[in-house]
């Protein structure tokens, strides 16, 4: 230890090391590595009925679909929103900026009721729903080819707008909170530089402040959607949850569970696990790029 | 993952753009504008107006009478409970992994700290599943005894004699509260207590100050915004967990219900105003926490700036 820590000569680096790493072993590492053990005892033939049945397989094309969807939502909007919030002045601008946090805040059960209670038929936003039933039927005749009923729901809570709905909520402020601290730091010097160029100003976004943006948007991106992914509280009250149309994979789990079914169960969360895993290398990555994309 | 989002760093000093070249014109600002503010208000406002008007639309009567149920005041307490458990144990952890991640160099700490943040990439039903295959029915270290292949018989023996419930009792909801809350304080304080780096507890060392005098008078008033910020993200996360608690609770009224079971359990009984009621506690819960996060990105700015 002394050896280790001999550029240090603060105390406590055995105590603080040892602490640290018993209490992630303890309360972290085991604990999920029960996940892996439980499926490690599957055969194969077990192991890929439990994860490619298909209501699984339903699962998984709504949880990613419908995930990936609300991600880039959030993108678009969450990149005009950290733009305003960091160029522009407004009054309000310091409530405004707080309240991008909210749904980090806010308990995802209250979420979920909440947005129920405005989109229900009965709710505050109950007139959507016969205008989305109405645009859907309208697309049927259009595109006859198309099952826009199945893929778009005719209704908005308890189908799948109502899932699009509460996961671009949750994901709301990964892509506004990696953008401010970039936007911040960017120098006006490059847009001078290209206006002086003869550039247009969307031709100075397009081609100076877009490709500079790109690094921290796709790692918004992909917090965004790895926490839609594993995101249960806020959907399970407006989704409806009907079996191969409208149930997302955490229900799924948390259904196999109540049957006692803990194989199948734990089989279908390693999928998601690793899913999660791959993300969060994939975030590490880009961050690391996009700290470098910096500093030249 | 969250971490990035939530951190202490200094914002709102947007420097003044006085060149006009890289001024948007009058009408992409007023539009842009627009769509932010639209965009956050159908996404963020509406859901939290709707909670309080929902709460009170059949008058206060009503939404008091939520809270003096005896289910609703034992779910009040068991949050309260698990939260105060839950809070000072990862405050603990926090200020310990970020010492050894910040004051010393050694090998692996990347990884240590790719470790820390994992909690934040698993669904937090997952977060409840494993506590489950743990200590559930047929845990490995769970109480009872038709366990497959116990990993420590002598524990299970003992937890059997005891009658020591772990899940479906208060301390699986605690264990699982802490796994999802597990980053929150750590992962604020690592890249503060980096930025400022060791001078000052060098020097303290070095003026004969023992390593706890240096932690309580040259560290802790260092980091006290920080660690302040970190235990208010981390209370509220602790208090408003939904999934990973829902899945080890075992629902029972009165006894193993947080506030946002609770919440769940009156809504699909169709108390629809008493589930308001709760979930208004909650949320008002969640506007306390923002306002006390701004106020201390604030006293943060300002104690930079100086």
């Amino acid at each position: 230890m002394s050896s280790r820590s001999a550029r240090s000569i603060l105390p406590g680096f055995g105590l603080s090391l040892g602490f640290t790493i018993a209490y992630l072993s303890l309360i972290v590492l085991l604990p999920l590595s029960a996940a892996f053990i439980k499926t490690s005892g599957m055969t194969w033939d077990a192991f890929v009925e439990a994860v490619a049945s298909p209501r699984v397989l339903a699962s998984y094309r709504v949880s990613f679909g419908i995930s990936f969807l609300a991600a880039m939502v959030n993108a678009f909007f969450g990149l005009i929103v950290a733009w305003v919030l960091v160029r522009y002045k407004f009054p309000g601008k310091r409530i405004v900026d707080a309240l991008v946090d909210l749904p980090f805040a806010l308990p995802t059960a209250v979420a979920g009721i909440a947005l129920t209670a405005i989109y229900a038929r009965s709710g505050w936003a109950g007139f959507l729903e016969p205008l989305w039933a109405n645009g859907v039927g309208v697309l049927g005749q259009l595109f006859p080819w198309g099952n826009w009923a199945e893929w778009l729901g005719v209704k908005i809570a308890f189908d799948r707008p109502g899932i699009f709905i509460a996961l671009t909520f949750v994901g709301l402020p990964f892509v506004v909170r990696t953008l401010q601290p970039v936007l911040e730091e960017l120098e006006p010097e490059f847009e001078e530089a290209s206006a002086t160029l003869g550039a247009t100003r969307w031709q100075t976004i397009r081609k100076v402040i877009l490709p500079d943006l790109t690094p921290s948007l796709i790692t918004g991106f992909a917090m965004a959607f790895a926490r839609a992914l594993g995101e249960y509280g806020s959907v399970v009250f407006i989704a409806g949850n009907m079996p191969m149309h409208s149930e997302i994979t955490p229900l799924l789990i948390i259904t196999k569970l109540e049957q006692y079914d803990y194989r199948g169960a734990t089989a279908i969360a390693t999928v998601l696990l690793v899913a999660s895993f791959i993300l969060l290398l994939l975030i590490n990555l880009l961050q690391k790029w996009s700290r470098r994309h910096h500093k030249i | 993952m969250a971490s990035t989002v939530s951190h202490l760093h200094k914002h709102g000093h947007g420097r003044a753009h006085a060149s006009r070249v890289t001024q948007d014109s009058t009408w992409v600002r007023w539009t842009l504008t627009g769509v932010a503010l639209l965009f956050l208000a159908g996404f963020v406002l509406l859901p939290l107006g709707a909670v309080f008007a929902e709460a009170l639309r059949k008058g206060f009567g009503v939404f008091f009478s939520a809270f003096t149920d005896s289910d609703a005041l034992a779910a009040i307490k068991l949050t309260l409970l698990t939260a105060a458990i839950a809070v000072p144990a990862n405050v603990i952890f926090g200020v310990a992994a970020a010492w050894c991640i910040t004051k010393f160099a050694f090998r692996g700490k990347s990884v240590l700290i790719t470790l820390i943040d994992l909690p934040f990439a698993v669904s937090p039903v997952i977060a409840g599943l494993i506590f489950v295959l743990l200590f559930g029915l047929q845990g490995w270290l769970g109480q009872y005894q038709n366990a497959e292949a116990p990993w420590f018989p002598w524990l299970q023996q003992w937890l059997v004699a005891k009658d020591f419930k772990i899940i479906f009792a208060t301390p699986g909801i605690v264990l699982a509260t802490i796994f999802i809350t597990f980053p929150f304080v750590a992962r604020e304080l690592i890249p503060l207590m980096q930025a400022q780096g060791t001078d000052e507890e060098y020097a303290a060392v070095t003026l004969g100050a023992n390593g706890w005098q240096t932690f309580w008078r040259v560290t802790l008033p260092n980091i006290k915004w920080g660690l302040f910020y970190g235990v208010i993200l981390c209370n509220a996360r602790a208090m408003g967990e939904f999934g990973a608690v829902s899945v080890v609770s075992g629902h029972i009224r009165g006894e193993t219900n947080t506030m946002p079971l609770h919440v769940e359990i009156l809504y699909n009984e169709y108390q629809f105003s008493a589930a308001f009621a709760v979930a208004s506690l909650l949320a008002l819960l969640a506007i306390v926490t923002l306002v006390l996060k701004s106020l201390v990105e604030w006293a943060h700015t300002r104690s930079q700036a100086e």
